[in-house]
């Protein structure tokens, strides 16, 4: 169980002079402590609603009907919540960032996986793109012949994920399970998300588009996968746990973790390649959870996870809070100004992405905010990346406050040419 | 002043630039620096790190600057997507950000360019990155052309290279093959065998058409090349051979559509582009039919004889995207990308063995061409490629390679036997990135160093037979060297 410090939220409130902060400064341990038991949390909460959905799942393929499949998407949404929450360790933490692909890997190259239509651009670097192993017991990998004739979660993670060394084979995790609930979204940047009928899995001879027993064992075998790599991904952060000890060995660089990773997810990767790209571009393809629109609710729980481990707070789906000694409790005490700034720049950014979900909840999806001509829908969109360009800054600020050494390497060759040279 | 408000508009070392003057401390320090050194008992000082503060701990070709701020973070992001973007054909209902082709060689910059490597000689059904570039003689001559420009223009059916791939409904202009023809060479202690390419097509190409077959070119260290200064690189040309040393180099002077006047051309196998953004757009529309301001015709290469290609659907919507498929902000990102790409350190700069070899480089002549450091102008507003110590091992002006070498296709200045000199930082990497046999030269010819090496003629011919007649021992350890940088 993670340790709940209510206690210790209790003196903080008390604790509001400058001049008495001191005293209540944590030490790294303490910090680096919460992360951890965040970060056992977030994966808890990811592994029963993981675990809920398999249970989803399995009703659905056992019997396909509407009702059973919007049971299974209302599942998959729910699990969303808790995993997207973590992102914030994937960036910073190894163990976690290898792991990673297996469960949130994107974009993929759907057709790898199931049918597609016929005018879907086709990724000619990818001998795979096309593979389509729901039609194709006999496969060719690497000019291997390879068995396929029975879909099991090892054979989805041995042998199709990430086949012949390419990323966009993405053959498990959360993606693929949208893909095989949801379908291809066709609408562009028009209203509607996939619309893949429950007859899809109909085991008779109402089975649209071919396959249904195969395309039952695929999303079978993934949602069972995705619930083991889940439960080892808790494992890696309880009591001795290979992720927790790795950052308990020296709490001072796990400080610098917890700092890059905010930084790294709210810059260059939410900010950047998950929002400014598709909004530039115009290009629904960009967008991250494309098969369900469900977009606005990973930018959302993203951007309340990074605020999360700043403020070392965690409302699991149980409603319970996970709390302790965070790293706004060491900027304060080092620059209570930037602790200020920065607070009120995660608040800021979480509210731009519930301005996002609020509109997408009220008819307008993400991939239709993005549209060519949709002023509001850019207002919105561009809103998120400047709250997160502001937060990226405030968190730069909190790392010069924390004199970490963050900076980035080499830097210093303007400020001392000679540096170059000597 | 006026500088500095040019300044301010240069980008991440993409861009334009107006370089301010160098304090003559600082231009003493950086002569005696970039001095050829005579010790080879030990690495001269920051010779491991040829990207200068900027230097790769790694070996990889596609990742940034060490020294890139972290607000240049996003930009980085961005343009690496864009970089590897799958482009598609217009009108697509899945897509908004189309306009591949209607002609094409690749549909990503990174199809040609993989891992930020190098290209390789066609295969058939791949894309490579090897391309046939073609013109004719004659045409207007561009106003501003500097004396001994060769005027040329497309060829009358298939334009300025031979797209082999189009969109639903158009036919491609023709498959490329190639033919290798072995050709034995003597060396001291055994001989080799070179191989040339001869390329076959059933394309229309017309009988007067000069062509020219190229491979893409690496893209690590480009914005460290566009900042050397280039009064600093003007100041190694020698056209004439003034100083009787049979190295001549000439500046390819070439009209920049970015900085809308004629500039040092820096990039491209004969140096046929002045900056990123001119060579990025360039290979935009020709490469993948995709217009950019500065090419903005939506039709690429297409020229008016190719009426069907013409009249073929295009992905400009009026007042999007700037009018163009590729914004000018898709067209800088993707520049800027390329300009922050990082050159990995050198490995074993130490061992006895390269050091022996970097002797016999220096000692065959080599650093003529390849001129092993330059120190880039000082820029505050690109503090990552700002007055820094580089080693790209390349004058970037045109040389006489001779016969073995040439092309038929002269190019602006450069004429069919010249060439620029190619960087050769990170070349023993090649490999290792692109995830294929690594391939030298402009056209991929060479299987090995010292293939490309043999290769070398016209004003580098004295160097080749030199490296020709070294010891086996001496030889093997200048190839270590290059293996090295």
């Amino acid at each position: 169980m993670p340790r709940m410090l209510k206690a210790y939220v209790a003196t903080t409130a008390l604790v509001c002079a400058p001049f008495m902060a001191q005293a209540a400064t944590p030490s790294p341990e303490d910090v680096i402590a919460t992360y951890a038991d965040i970060a056992q949390a977030g994966y808890e909460d990811s592994l029963s609603t993981a675990q809920a959905l398999q249970k989803a799942i399995d009703a659905f393929v056992e019997d396909p009907t509407q009702d059973t499949q919007d049971a299974a998407k209302a599942a998959w949404v729910a699990a969303r919540a808790p995993y997207q929450q973590t992102e914030a360790y994937r960036f910073g933490n190894a163990i976690v960032d290898e792991w990673e692909g297996r469960v949130n890997a994107w974009p993929l190259d759907e057709g790898l996986i199931d049918y597609v239509a016929p005018d879907t651009a086709v990724n000619e670097e990818n001998d795979l793109a096309q593979a389509n192993v729901i039609a194709n017991p006999d496969l060719s990998i690497g000019g291997q012949d390879v068995d396929a004739s029975e879909i099991t979660p090892a054979f989805l993670s041995d042998t199709l994920q990430e086949a012949e060394g390419i990323e966009s084979n993405v053959a498990t995790g959360y993606h693929a399970i949208e893909f095989l609930l949801w379908g291809q979204d066709l609408n562009g940047t028009g209203p509607g998300a996939g619309e893949r009928s429950y007859t899809d899995y109909l085991q008779d001879d109402g089975c649209t588009n071919g396959n249904c027993d195969r395309r039952a064992a695929y999303l079978t075998a993934a949602s069972a996968l995705l619930v083991d790599d889940l439960e080892e991904m808790v494992g890696n952060w309880t009591e001795d746990g290979a992720a927790r000890t790795a950052l308990a060995e020296d709490p001072e660089a796990g400080i610098k973790i917890i700092l890059t990773g905010m930084g790294s997810l709210s810059y260059g990767e939410l900010a950047g390649e998950r929002t400014k790209l598709g909004l530039m571009l115009h290009d629904p393809e960009e967008e991250h959870d494309c098969f369900s629109d469900m977009t606005h609710l990973s930018h959302y729980y993203d951007a309340m996870g990074i605020r999360n481990v700043y403020e070392g707070k965690y409302t699991r789906t149980d409603g319970q809070v996970v709390e302790g000694p965070s790293i706004s409790d060491l900027v304060a005490d080092a620059a209570p100004e930037v602790d200020t700034q920065l607070r009120a720049d995660l608040d800021a950014s979480v509210a731009a992405a519930a301005k996002i979900k609020t509109s997408a909840e009220n008819g307008m999806a993400y991939d239709q905010m993005i549209a060519v001509g949709n002023d509001d829908g850019a207002e919105l969109v561009e809103g998120l990346v400047d709250a997160l360009v502001t937060q990226t800054r405030g968190i730069e600020r909190a790392v010069a406050a924390l004199g970490s050494d963050i900076e980035v390497e080499g830097s210093d060759s303007l400020d001392n040419p000679d540096a170059v040279f000597q | 002043m006026a500088l500095g408000g040019v300044v301010a508009l240069v980008a991440c070392g993409a861009g334009v630039m107006a370089e301010p003057a160098r304090t003559m401390r600082d231009a003493a320090r950086v002569a005696t620096v970039t001095r050829p050194t005579h010790d080879f008992t030990t690495p001269e000082p920051y010779e491991a790190r040829p990207a200068g503060a900027g230097t790769l701990q790694g070996a990889r070709f596609d990742q940034p600057l060490a020294n890139l701020p972290d607000r240049q973070g996003m930009e980085f992001v961005l343009g690496e997507a864009l970089f590897e973007k799958l482009w598609v054909p217009a009108p697509s209902s899945t897509r908004a950000s189309d306009g591949l082709g209607p002609l094409f060689n690749a549909r990503a910059c990174a199809n040609c360019h993989p891992g930020g490597g190098r290209g390789r000689p066609v295969e058939p059904g791949a894309i490579t990155g090897q391309v046939l570039k073609l013109s004719q003689p004659g045409g207007l001559l561009p106003d501003g052309a500097p004396a001994g420009w060769h005027p040329m223009q497309p060829d009358r059916m298939l334009g300025t290279q031979l797209q082999d791939r189009a969109v639903q409904g158009l036919s491609g202009e023709g498959g490329l093959w190639l033919d290798w023809v072995e050709e034995p060479v003597q060396l001291t202690g055994g001989s080799v065998s070179l191989r040339r390419p001869v390329w076959h097509s059933d394309a229309d190409i017309g009988p007067r058409t000069a062509t020219s077959l190229r491979i893409a070119p690496q893209m690590i260290g480009l914005g460290l090349l566009a900042a050397i200064p280039a009064a600093d690189l003007r100041a190694n040309a020698d056209p004439d051979d003034a100083d009787h040393d049979g190295i001549s180099g000439r500046v390819a002077e070439v009209y920049s559509p970015y900085a809308g006047g004629w500039r040092m051309g820096r990039f491209g196998h004969k140096a046929g582009a002045a900056t990123l953004v001119d060579m990025s757009a360039s290979a935009f529309s020709q490469d993948m039919g995709l217009s950019t301001p500065l090419f903005p015709h939506p039709w690429g290469d297409c020229t008016p004889a190719q009426t069907d290609c013409r009249r073929a659907p295009h992905g400009v919507d009026v007042g999007l995207r700037d009018g163009v498929e590729v914004s000018q902000e898709a067209l800088e990102l993707v520049s800027s990308y390329a300009g922050a790409l990082a050159v990995p350190a050198r490995r074993d700069v130490g061992s006895p063995a390269v050091l022996r070899g970097k002797q016999a480089f220096y000692g065959a002549g080599c650093p003529a061409c390849h001129v092993p450091k330059f120190v880039t102008a000082t820029r505050s507003d690109a503090p990552a490629h700002s007055f820094q110590l580089i080693w790209p091992y390349s004058d970037l002006l045109l040389h006489d390679m001779g016969p073995g070498l040439a092309d038929t296709r002269a190019e602006g200045l450069a004429t069919g036997t010249e060439w620029r000199t190619a960087p050769l930082w990170g070349i023993g990497l090649t490999a290792q990135n692109t995830g294929h046999p690594a391939r030298f030269l402009h056209d991929g010819r060479a299987r090995n160093l010292l293939e490309a090496v043999l290769w070398h003629g016209g004003e580098a011919a004295p160097a080749r037979e030199h490296v020709r007649k070294m010891a086996p021992d001496t030889r093997a350890d200048l190839i270590r060297f290059l293996e090295s940088l």
